[in-house]
């Protein structure tokens, strides 16, 4: 039975991520309102602005039923935005960003400046033979990792790709450079 | 140096440190279009709208001295803003900022790149610079968008380095009139190409439009631009954001459309909410209701200058 994925659609990179999915084979859904998260295996949360996709979670109804979707162990996986709305810990965000606080990791938003600071590099990931190239896009950092989290990949010494039980998260859009691997590893995986 | 060997060198790697990191890339440029797709990019004239903005949830602001229905009214050259202008909403917001430069006046989009604006808008809302030329989008780091008419015009602006592509539409107008006519324009030829029955159409095609062969070949195979579409010019209620997503737009600037409203917060959220669920009329009912006045619009025809017609 193919799996069944959700692409959080309220806004940013969503498209690219539903096309890899269904290239590799799952069913996709767009979602953008709680009823259309029953019928779910799985979900991805895209790049974007986090502050928009925060309010427009709220405003949507989908905060709630999302959250209790993931701390049921739904597999999730988020980048870059994707990766701080999955955070416990925001900083540098608005007073009212909601996290769903899956992965026990503080994330710095725009982290690096902006956009004339963001970069495409060759990154070594667990578990991968060869490295893969990851796109910065005015990207988050990992500043601090709680116990039961595992860091698959950093860029220089910040950790780039966490991974804590189904939930994994990247600073990076793998969905932008035309490397299939990490979402086949994420289909693998449910 | 010519146009390919800035491309060349937007595509080198940029080393910053030991790590081979490269900026200023085209996959880099373009990508953070992809991740404005589905939202909204707001005009606004003071760190305070700015903040209403983000609090509305816009994936950006375009930082601007006056708005467009403001410009029109104003008359005269129209500029590049005040950088201090732009300073003050960077200072004010964590969202991407954007502002404007004339068209052809890389002089001043090089002052928009040392201030660290995320994104470049070469903008026939104001006065252009040149009669000719655009601006050599591939010699900067810091990503363009540009406005576009037609299909052509767009893969033209795409060749000189454009990472994303807006409909004009006819700014600071409320009419959402020409938005349509230029999203139809672009999405009808691009459809009309990926229907082409062999190449030799794809040479007419790009003979006829005034465009690069290969853009035209591009979109013969992958149906689309090569960047993201969005749309401007003209969108005053949900309603009209609805319509152009509809239409194909990837996402919405809204320019007088929120600050020339009667309740600008409140406009400012529906309109995003109407990007999202823009094919939802359920949720288009509930979020239109109670908004309070619309922007006054302008009818095209009585129009002394007609802002979509600058560029070539």
């Amino acid at each position: 039975m193919k799996p069944r994925v959700g692409v959080l659609a309220l806004q940013g990179g969503f498209a690219a991520h539903a096309a890899i999915l269904h290239s590799l084979g799952a069913r996709v859904d767009e979602i953008r309102k709680p009823q259309q998260l029953a019928s779910i295996d799985a979900l991805v949360i895209p790049g974007g602005e986090s502050t928009t996709m925060s309010m427009l979670l709220e405003r949507s109804g989908l905060l709630g039923p999302l959250s209790e979707r993931l701390e049921a162990g739904m597999g999730v996986l988020g980048t870059c935005a994707g990766m701080i709305l999955l955070a416990a810990e925001v900083v540098d965000g608005r007073p009212d960003q909601h996290c769903l606080g899956l992965v026990d990791i503080a994330v710095r938003r725009n982290a690096y400046g902006t956009q004339i600071e963001s970069f495409e590099a060759d990154i070594a990931v667990d578990g991968l033979d060869a490295p893969f190239h990851a796109v910065f896009i005015r990207a988050p950092a990992v500043e601090r990792v709680g116990a039961g989290v595992d860091v698959l990949a950093r860029h220089g010494d910040r950790p780039v790709l966490c991974r804590s039980g189904p939930a994994t998260v990247a600073a990076f859009h793998p969905e932008l450079s035309n490397d299939t691997r990490l979402h086949t590893r994420f289909l693998a995986g449910l | 140096m010519s146009a390919t060997d800035d491309r060349a060198a937007a595509d080198g790697a940029t080393a910053t440190g030991g790590d081979k990191a490269a900026t200023g890339t085209t996959l880099v440029k373009r990508g953070l279009a992809e991740m404005l797709k589905g939202g909204v990019i707001m005009d606004v004239v003071t760190p305070e709208q700015a903040r209403i903005a983000e609090d509305a949830g816009a994936v950006s602001v375009m930082a601007l001295e006056r708005v467009p229905s403001d410009i029109r009214a104003h008359g005269g050259v129209s500029r590049m803003s005040d950088p201090e202008m732009i300073q003050r909403v960077q200072a004010a917001v964590s969202i991407p900022v954007m502002a404007k430069a004339r068209i052809g006046h890389f002089a001043e989009a090089q002052i928009l790149q040392a201030l660290g604006v995320d994104y470049v808008d070469e903008s026939e809302v104001l006065t252009p610079a040149d009669e000719a030329h655009h601006i050599n989008k591939w010699a900067f780091t810091v990503p363009f968008v540009c406005g576009a008419t037609n299909l052509g015009e767009a893969l033209r602006r795409i060749s000189e380095g454009a990472c994303m592509i807006r409909s004009k539409g006819e700014a600071g107008t409320g009419n959402i009139v020409e938005a349509v006519r230029h999203l139809r324009e672009i999405v009808g030829d691009m459809r009309r190409i990926e229907a082409a029955g062999d190449e030799a159409e794809l040479f007419a095609f790009a003979k006829r439009l005034r465009a690069p062969l290969p853009l035209v070949q591009e979109i013969a195979s992958t149906g689309w631009l090569p960047v993201p579409m969005f749309c401007a010019g003209g969108i005053a209620t949900p309603a009209d954001a609805s319509l152009v997503m509809q239409l194909g737009a990837e996402a919405a600037f809204v320019g007088s459309g929120i600050f020339k409203s009667s309740d600008p917060p409140k406009m400012a959220a529906a309109i995003v909410e109407a990007v999202t669920h823009y094919r939802d009329p359920d949720i288009l009912a509930k979020i239109s209701s109670g908004l309070g006045d619309a922007m006054a619009g302008l009818e095209t025809a009585t129009l002394a200058v007609k802002m979509a017609e600058r560029g070539w």
